[in-house]
């Protein structure tokens, strides 16, 4: 066990914990922000992604030993109101259906828009093909970025 | 608890509506509280060759099994017995009770109804039934309630309630345009009989029905708040992972935990019915602790089962006498009189429903009582399994429905294993235990889509069109036979919609060691791909367009031949495609709606990409056309799943595939453009979660057809040559 010490969505967090332990797991079972999925403990599905230091990574594939010092968010922290645009964009194209992977696909979808600020349909593809949603919501994600995408231009207004 | 009034029709036919504003039930201080009697499941055997049956009917007690409340404050609380996992009865249901019921939309609050099969009746979400069985009743309710309430103000005013109407939560006097907000009429309504006959409104009149109104969960999911089983979290509550028996059928027989326990965090390691169970006080020790734990197995006979075994088991079945499950004319006289004969074996694999969140559940056991959080497609049955494993009264336990990360039957009404493993370990322990079953738990120990065999043989006249179909099937029963025949097993094939002088289905059981259930469009998930690319095949024989043909051969079947109109017409069939573009068509009678879709693929270096698909779909009125768009889209991508790449294979009695690298899905960049074509109708609703997905696969395969002139006769298409 050891203390380790990061930031999660602007709070600083200390947790003591197997160097080990997955990032996913700290968050969910530790810090309670249960938030980030967990889905297939492979990197294989999206579910648990989430922004370290800007960028998306595969919490469940993340020991938390190398989160020391950084910068995490989660979808707790992508926005508290769903004003981030992403977030405003799935609510207005009510793109969930059962909902279980949207965190994940959210975050990526953010950090893709970091990225590229207006991606064409394969560029969206190519990022978001590591997100699986079952309940089969991909013609709307693909929407939901576009929109997302116009918001962010417009200032973050809708 | 006093019953100071209490109204109750007797009429069988029309919703029994109850006022209970006076029972302090439910928790309802005040306000206007109705109980009426919504259509449960009747747990039997199946109709054969009829369209997919109703299995649900009003329940024989008549006693309420839906309330609906509204407060003081003017909020309406309506308290739904359907399990909501993204496909939408929440807020369809709702949707259909404030049409009638005139209120305020915004002002809408869904509670999921407590377990109580007392006051609620037996709560089950399975068949895309949420609907179609409730489609009257609610309206009913919401139509009387509106009635009380009208009634109620027209006392107040001291004038006749024909001077005055309802709308938007309002009673407006039309003479003097007084209003009187709903909160304010429910004490006085309360106070009313249950009015008598009201009429329900013609559906020119929907205001709220038709709307793509959002759904009431989803903003809570797009902020990570929405509460799903896995993330229950309870004071003190510890985790468990569970270690089965990999041979199905299996047992373990003791077990050495000394490594196990060293791991920081493992609290306990305990032997349930279902295996070996590791408590930890986080999800990830527990994990740790099961890889070093050392478990003997007694494998049983399971261990020599095979997918190959499997197969010479079917076709031996095939071989043997089966029990008709529909017979028209003489198929043998059909057969000899043939211009063109054919005989074809089609296969499916097993398939997991690997929906994304894994298999979960959170009981606390304290003694002479429990609670339970679920993520259930069937709570009361769910309660039953808890109570029976914690030697409970069913009563004592206390369920929640938690949010449910997708569902496609395998939280439906059958084993449900990990709740029962659940249970077991959360006796073993003090305070409340989750049960986390890992992604290779959820594929490796699923209740499977059955693997299935037909041997096809069929003809066509001298005209060239298909006259002739026999079709023997070899498949594990999903639960009730009934003279010979499972009646969900055949679905797709027994109901068959061709008009053909000379059909015969035929059905004989082949169990294996594998468990079986419900899998999203049970029966039909595979009938469908055999049917209709069998039919394609027919067509082959003598140069018949797929679309004519079908046309030719369903003009009984008016609203299905007006889907296959529409996504021909749309789909532009027959016209100049993008060079190496070709076509495929599939129709269907599912979920009681008709379904027509059109695919267009190419194939690049003996893989496919389909490009477009056209979906034309008539499921008579509409409640959430945004909802039902996703249902559509949403079927067509899970079958492409199926068609490409599901496959569950059996080794040694194991299950091979273990996470989504061996068993993968469709991904976002596989999906292609979907367009939907909803028929406008004032035909009563039926259903839409199942069925799309069994259409999809015969459309994209009679595609490759087309494209190769060499029929896909087995799936999945990963492991076909289409060169």
């Amino acid at each position: 066990m050891a203390m380790i010490k990061f930031n999660v969505n602007g709070k600083a967090q200390s947790v003591d914990a197997v160097p080990e332990m997955p990032l996913l797991w700290v968050l969910r079972d530790v810090l309670g922000m249960t938030g980030t999925k967990f889905g297939c403990g492979a990197g294989l599905c999206g579910a648990c992604t989430v922004h370290l230091d800007g960028n998306a990574v595969r919490s469940c594939q993340t020991q938390v030993s190398r989160v020391a010092g950084k910068s995490v968010t989660t979808i707790e922290g992508l926005s508290t109101d769903g004003s981030h645009p992403v977030q405003a964009a799935w609510i207005e194209l009510d793109v969930p259906q059962c909902g279980y992977c949207q965190a994940g696909q959210m975050m990526q979808a953010a950090s893709l828009l970091t990225k590229n600020s207006k991606p064409a349909d394969s560029d969206i593809d190519e990022v978001m093909r590591g997100n699986i949603c079952r309940c089969g919501t991909y013609q709307d994600i693909r929407r939901a970025i576009h929109r997302a995408a116009e918001i962010k231009a417009n200032g973050g207004r809708a | 608890m006093s019953t100071a009034r209490s109204i109750v029709r007797t009429n069988k036919e029309a919703t029994q509506i109850t006022n209970v504003s006076r029972r302090g039930f439910l928790g309802a201080a005040g306000g206007l509280l109705l109980g009426f009697v919504l259509p449960e499941p009747k747990m039997e055997a199946q109709q054969i060759g009829t369209p997919p049956p109703n299995l649900f009917a009003p329940p024989p007690t008549g006693k309420p099994n839906a309330y609906i409340h509204i407060g003081t404050d003017d909020s309406i609380t309506f308290w739904i017995t359907k399990s909501e996992m993204g496909q939408g009865p929440t807020t369809a249901c709702s949707q259909m009770l404030a049409e009638e019921l005139e209120c305020d939309w915004s002002k809408v609050r869904m509670q999921i109804a407590p377990v109580d099969p007392a006051s609620f009746g037996h709560q089950t979400t399975v068949g895309s039934q949420a609907i179609r069985t409730t489609w009257e009743p609610l309206r009913r309710a919401g139509a009387e309630a509106r009635e009380m309430l009208i009634q109620a103000a027209a006392q107040k005013w001291g004038v006749d309630k024909g001077q005055c109407r309802a709308e938007n939560g309002f009673v407006i006097n039309t003479a003097t345009n007084a209003r009187l907000s709903y909160g304010t009429l429910t004490e006085a309504a309360s106070k009313l009989p249950v009015p008598q006959n009201v009429a329900l409104k013609d559906p020119k009149q929907f205001k709220i029905i038709g709307k793509p109104l959002k759904k009431l969960d989803t903003r809570d999911k797009v902020l990570g708040k929405a509460v799903f089983g896995m993330d229950v979290r309870r004071e003190g509550m510890l985790y468990a992972v569970m270690e089965q028996c990999p041979v199905f059928g299996g047992k373990a027989v003791s077990f050495d935990a000394s490594k196990a326990k060293t791991v920081p965090g493992v609290k306990n390691v305990v032997m349930t019915s279902r295996g070996v169970a590791v408590i930890a006080d986080s999800t990830w020790s527990a994990m740790q602790g099961r890889k070093l734990l050392s478990v003997q197995w007694d494998e049983g006979a399971g261990a020599n089962v095979s997918s190959a075994s499997i197969r010479q088991m079917f076709v031996q079945r095939a071989s043997e006498k089966g029990a008709a499950a529909r017979k028209e004319g003489d198929v043998a006289a059909g057969l000899a009189k043939a211009a063109k004969k054919l005989i074809a074996v089609y296969e499916s694999p097993y398939l997991s429903h690997a929906p994304m969140e894994p298999m979960n559940c959170t009981v606390h056991a304290m003694g002479d009582r429990a609670e339970a959080w679920v993520p259930t497609q069937s709570p009361t049955t769910s309660r039953a399994v808890i109570a029976q494993a914690l030697g409970l009264a069913p009563e004592k336990v206390d369920l929640h429905v938690t949010a449910i990360g997708g569902g496609f039957g395998r939280r439906g009404e059958g084993e449900l294993d990990w709740i029962l493993g659940a249970a077991e370990v959360a006796k073993q322990v003090q305070g409340p235990l989750k049960l986390v079953y890992s992604r290779e738990d959820d594929m490796q120990h699923d209740y499977y889509r059955p693997a299935s065999y037909v041997e096809f043989e069929g003809g066509i006249d001298a005209q060239g069109w298909p006259s002739v179909l026999q079709a023997k099937i070899a498949c594990p029963s999903f639960a009730f036979i009934r003279d010979g025949v499972d009646g969900t097993a055949v679905t797709g094939l027994a109901n068959l919609p061709y008009e053909m002088p000379d059909i015969l289905v035929d059905w004989r059981v082949a169990n294996t060691v594998v468990p079986v259930s419900y899998w999203r469009a049970p029966g039909v998930s595979q009938n469908a791909y055999f049917l209709e690319c069998f039919f394609d095949e027919l067509c082959a024989l003598n140069g018949k367009d797929p679309v004519e043909a079908r046309r030719h051969l369903i003009q009984k079947t008016p609203r299905l031949l007006n889907v296959l109109n529409i996504a021909a017409e749309k789909a532009g069939w027959g016209k100049k495609l993008p060079t190496g573009h070709f076509q495929g068509v599939a129709i269907g009678f599912n979920a009681g709606s008709y379904v027509a879709q059109v695919a267009e693929i190419s194939l690049v270096k003996g893989k496919v990409k389909v490009h477009r698909v056209v979906c034309a779909f008539d499921c008579g009125i509409v409640i959430n056309p945004g909802i039902l768009k996703q249902q559509i889209e949403g079927g067509i991508i899970f079958g492409l799943s199926a068609a490409a790449k599901g496959e569950i294979t059996i080794e040694r009695g194991r299950v091979v595939q273990s996470n989504f690298n061996n068993y993968d899905v469709t991904r976002i960049d596989e999906a292609p453009r979907m367009e939907t074509y909803i028929v406008e109708s004032n035909e009563r609703p039926s259903g839409a979660g199942e069925a799309t997905n069994p259409t999809i696969l015969p459309a994209v395969v009679n595609a490759i057809f087309a494209a190769t002139k060499k029929p896909v006769r087995k799936l999945p298409l990963r492991a076909a040559n289409l060169a």
